[in-house]
């Protein structure tokens, strides 16, 4: 009997009756020898294989059911960000090289990325002002869980405290990694003292809603009573305002999905995570190091590996083993691409288009700007009615309006303008909100 | 071959790095010009004032990040025999289909109605995983497998605490385990006890008996071990974990030489990951992403991480939306998992089909166990039985020759073939873990036990050749003490 054909399998049944009379065995099957009887050959239920057309028409037909970002006005944001992805971006990452290698090992055949993930550490720290980071996390908010895991082994202390501008969502990562070990989290209002035996006071900057919080006071709060300020930042904002690090921040963690990844539904992306020096013994995650060959030549290498999971198994300082590698290169070609000026140019047009949006909106009857402060390229808006029938209304006229967020605040919507949104867009925002009432 | 200078050439890439390039001036893209009127920006003293990046050109840019990949080896361009890393072919539809606008750009809070093709896609696929281990439902939201290892840790501290056994905080690990296994309990709240192996390479049952008092938790397998081979004893350890009141925990980091062969919960396990960049084809781009999909039988469904997909039919149409089981363990990620990883995952799933799955078990298994057949007479083997996926070699002959595991490795680099897995599992002395994949044919593996003889030969023969190999990389061995000694972790500006 001929074994079916499969485009990625080399092997053909001459291949394999070679093989079989090389290792002794008469069929495939008795290969399986060691799978109790009873057990083996269970069926599955997997449709047949599809043909690469067939599969390209199927996706194209799933993807074409989604209303994504790029398909008309889109004003989300709340952790995922729409701004333009270079060419150069997935030209770089598309490289079969880049792409199809595993974690570099063997650091001979390796130095791209490891070259590459230095280059990561190196511009997260310059982006952040901050002194080390590793080459990596899975994205923002278990970044954020992890510096709080840190901040406890840092201070040995059990308690985490955060302010309740923190993402819900981030809030119920870090409960979700800090719960089984004991570690009690728990909320902050600017001015209030933390609990005795606190770890680290969690701040995101700008806020869940867009705003500054103010860091000079947290800073205070935090290192009056021996905690550590953790922050969780935007990597675009960090490039228009002052930075976590130049307020004294002691961990710095930021989603890097704004540094040029697709939104792609919420992932892949890639934490960044830096702290200061001193800490750095207690970070999680790999780290690239710069050191010589045996020829004294310039190259890289995992090190600080004692830290691992490999090395110390349940010592370690976390179970990760990823760096979300080839999103650390696309945001490395992303600042590389846009540099100096592009990334604060970014940050200026999302500024100003946000505020202009903002300025229209707040005129409307019926909608008001609940929140007082400097926000970036987020606001939250009071609506006249829920937030769920204004966003209906919206996608009607071909609209993705803003996050509902009337849990926190009554009729209220997050909404988010960057780049990618046209003074047209902002104004057709703003003409259809007036029309909901 | 011996490399003795270290002057330039035109192969020698220039390892300059960024904030060293470039001139003050230059710029990458172009940006679109301010098309609102310009608003007033706060006031300077919460403004940045300076921002040290780089400034470099467009085709700068390219040329650099071109270069530097050519200094990698990849699937795309070797051989990449990694044990337990499954390093087989990444269909290229897959990416392309991954990057359509539909997908790529799509919001992950964008209304369930603006994103049912994305969801439907997600429920089909939870669907497909929870048959393939033979479980009840899957959790796509777990972004690595170590990630997928906390889930299934947390949902069992859970189940416990749910029951009131809150004293169960033992979690048994065999000595093979991959590290991540002891690191992940930890990360959960438990104490890790280590489990022998016998001399056949299986789970000392005696210890496990011993071992599984009124504190037992639950165990954490992988299957195949990490030795690359079928636990004989699986039904009997599944049932004296069960009857000690703990649960199965299965590590899928090896689901390749199981895929259409045995089901996971058929076996007794109550939870198991997947890793979607090993067993299901998607690339892992130089450490990630990933995904690490975690399945669980009837106990631990209402555990899993939020959320899931669910299906519901309303006025005859059918259309799908995000729940949150009712006992979760809670979110671990800010979004829905991977995405652009589960969406790889199912292309690849739809390409093979259920008769494809099973041919990749197969192959993979075929091929591991012609390798092992051809090079046992020069290598030792950790344990003489048919293997699964993957085979484990001892350089310990060679050791005694002064050529350690670690040297034939690097030797093999200079061949044109990735190194297998060294020192892993730990319990094998020089350990060598050899993971052919069905992607590669006979030919392949033929040209690499061609070069395993040769380097056995050579480390009998010329040992000092292998002892300083690799000769024809980008750079040889590297100073790995100093890199821990005196961390140059970063660029900093020349004082």
């Amino acid at each position: 009997m001929t074994t079916p054909f499969t485009p990625y399998i080399p092997n053909t049944d001459a291949d394999r009756q070679a093989m079989l009379k090389a290792i002794g065995v008469s069929s495939v099957a008795d290969l399986f020898q060691n799978i109790p009887t009873a057990y083996r050959n269970p069926p599955l239920h997997i449709p047949p294989p599809l043909s690469e057309l067939e599969l390209r028409r199927e996706l194209e037909t799933l993807a074409a059911e989604n209303r994504h970002a790029g398909a008309g006005p889109s004003f989300l944001g709340a952790g995922a960000y729409n701004h333009y992805v270079p060419a150069v971006s997935l030209a770089i990452a598309n490289r079969g090289e880049f792409l199809t290698a595993y974690t570099p090992y063997q650091p001979e055949v390796s130095q791209g990325t490891l070259q590459v993930t230095y280059e990561l550490q190196s511009l997260t720290c310059q982006l952040l002002d901050m002194e080390v980071a590793n080459a990596g996390m899975y994205e923002g908010a278990s970044a954020l869980a992890e510096a709080a895991l840190m901040a406890c082994r840092v201070t040995h202390r059990y308690r985490v405290a955060y302010r309740d501008t923190l993402s819900p969502s981030y809030r119920a990562v870090v409960a979700t990694y800090t719960a089984p070990q004991g570690i009690e989290l728990y909320p902050v209002a600017p001015g209030a003292p933390l609990k005795p035996e606190t770890a680290c006071l969690i701040v995101q900057h700008p806020n869940f809603y867009g705003y500054l919080e103010d860091l000079t006071a947290l800073e205070q709060t935090a290192h009056k009573d021996g905690a550590l300020l953790v922050v969780s930042a935007d990597p675009t904002a960090a490039t228009l305002f002052k930075t976590p690090g130049s307020y004294g921040a002691d961990i710095v963690t930021a989603e890097g999905q704004p540094l040029g990844l697709p939104l792609s539904f919420g992932g892949p992306y890639i934490g960044l995570f830096t702290c200061k020096s001193q800490y750095l013994r207690q970070m999680p995650g790999r780290i690239v190091g710069r050191t010589v060959d045996t020829q004294g030549r310039t190259a890289y290498v995992l090190t600080l590996q004692t830290r691992e999971q490999h090395i110390r198994r349940e010592r370690a300082t976390s179970n990760i083993c990823t760096s979300e590698a080839l999103l650390g290169l696309m945001v490395v070609v992303y600042l590389a691409t846009l540099g100096k000026h592009g990334l604060r140019q970014v940050a200026e047009l999302c500024y100003h288009k946000a505020h202009y949006a903002a300025s229209l909106i707040a005129k409307l009857p019926g909608y008001r700007l609940p929140m007082n402060g400097t926000f970036f390229q987020e606001f939250a808006v009071q609506c006249p009615k829920p937030p769920r029938e204004v966003n209906a209304a919206l996608l009607e006229r071909g609209i993705i309006g803003g996050l509902d967020i009337s849990d926190a605040y009554p009729n209220g919507m997050l909404l988010c303008v960057t780049e990618m949104n046209t003074r047209e867009e902002i104004e057709a925002l703003a003409k259809a909100l007036s029309a909901t009432r | 071959m011996t490399q003795t200078t270290t002057s330039p050439s035109p192969n020698t890439p220039d390892r300059a790095l960024l904030m060293d390039r470039g001139v003050p001036g230059r710029r990458g893209i172009r940006l679109p010009n301010l098309d609102v009127p310009a608003q007033p920006l706060p006031s300077a003293d919460l403004l940045r004032d300076d921002l040290p990046l780089p400034e470099l050109s467009q085709p700068e840019v390219v040329r650099y990040f071109t270069r530097l990949s050519q200094l990698n080896y990849s699937i795309d361009t070797q051989f990449y025999p990694l044990g337990s890393c499954t390093m087989k072919y990444n269909p290229k539809i897959n990416d392309q289909v991954a990057l359509l606008p539909g997908m790529a750009n799509l919001h992950p809070m964008a209304p369930a109605q603006a994103a049912q093709g994305a969801l439907k896609l997600m429920h089909r696929l939870q669907q497909y995983l929870a048959d393939a281990a033979g479980m009840a439902t899957a959790s796509l939201a777990t972004m690595a497998g170590a990630q997928g290892e906390l889930a299934g840790v947390l949902m069992i501290h859970a189940y416990h605490q749910r029951r009131g056994e809150t004293d169960r905080n033992l979690m048994l690990i065999p000595d093979s385990a991959h590290g991540t296994n002891p690191a992940s309990a930890a990360m959960g709240g438990f104490t890790v006890a280590a489990i022998p192996s016998d001399a056949r390479g299986n789970m000392d049952i005696v210890a496990l008996r011993e071992a599984a008092g009124p504190h037992l938790a639950g165990l954490m397998l992988t299957l195949p071990s990490t030795l690359g081979l079928f636990e004989n004893n699986i039904l009997e350890i599944c049932d004296i974990v069960h009857r000690a009141g703990g649960l199965v925990y299965g590590d899928g980091a090896n689901m390749n030489a199981l895929l259409g062969q045995a089901k996971f919960g058929a076996l007794g396990f109550d939870v198991v990951h997947i890793n979607l960049h090993k067993t299901f084809s998607t690339p892992h781009g130089g450490g990630g992403p990933g995904a690490g999909p975690v399945c669980a039988g009837p106990t631990l469904t209402p555990f899993l991480p939020a959320p899931l997909v669910e299906r519901a039919s309303a006025g005859g149409k059918e259309a799908y939306h995000f729940t949150t089981p009712a006992q979760t363990i809670g979110k671990v990620g800010a979004f829905h998992g991977n995405f652009g990883v589960l969406v790889r995952a199912y292309a690849y799933i739809r390409a093979l089909g259920g008769e494809g799955l099973r041919q990749v078990s197969e192959d993979a298994v075929l091929n591991a166990n012609y390798l092992q057949a051809r090079l046992r007479n020069a290598y030792d083997l950790a344990y003489d039985r048919l293997c699964m996926h993957e085979v484990v070699l001892s350089a310990g002959r060679q050791k005694k020759q002064g050529v350690k595991g670690l040297d034939i490795a690097k030797r093999l680099l200079d061949y044109g073939f990735h190194a297998p897995t060294m020192y892993f599992p730990l319990i094998v002395d020089e350990a060598l873990m050899i993971e052919p994949t069905e992607t590669e044919g006979k030919e392949t593996l033929d040209a690499f036990i061609d070069a395993m003889l040769a380097i056995a030969t050579e480390a009998q023969e010329t040992p000092d050749l292998v002892r300083n190999a690799p000769h024809a990389t980008p750079v040889s061995r590297l100073d790995e003490a100093r890199a821990a000694r005196q961390p140059d972790l970063r660029w900093k500006a020349k004082a």
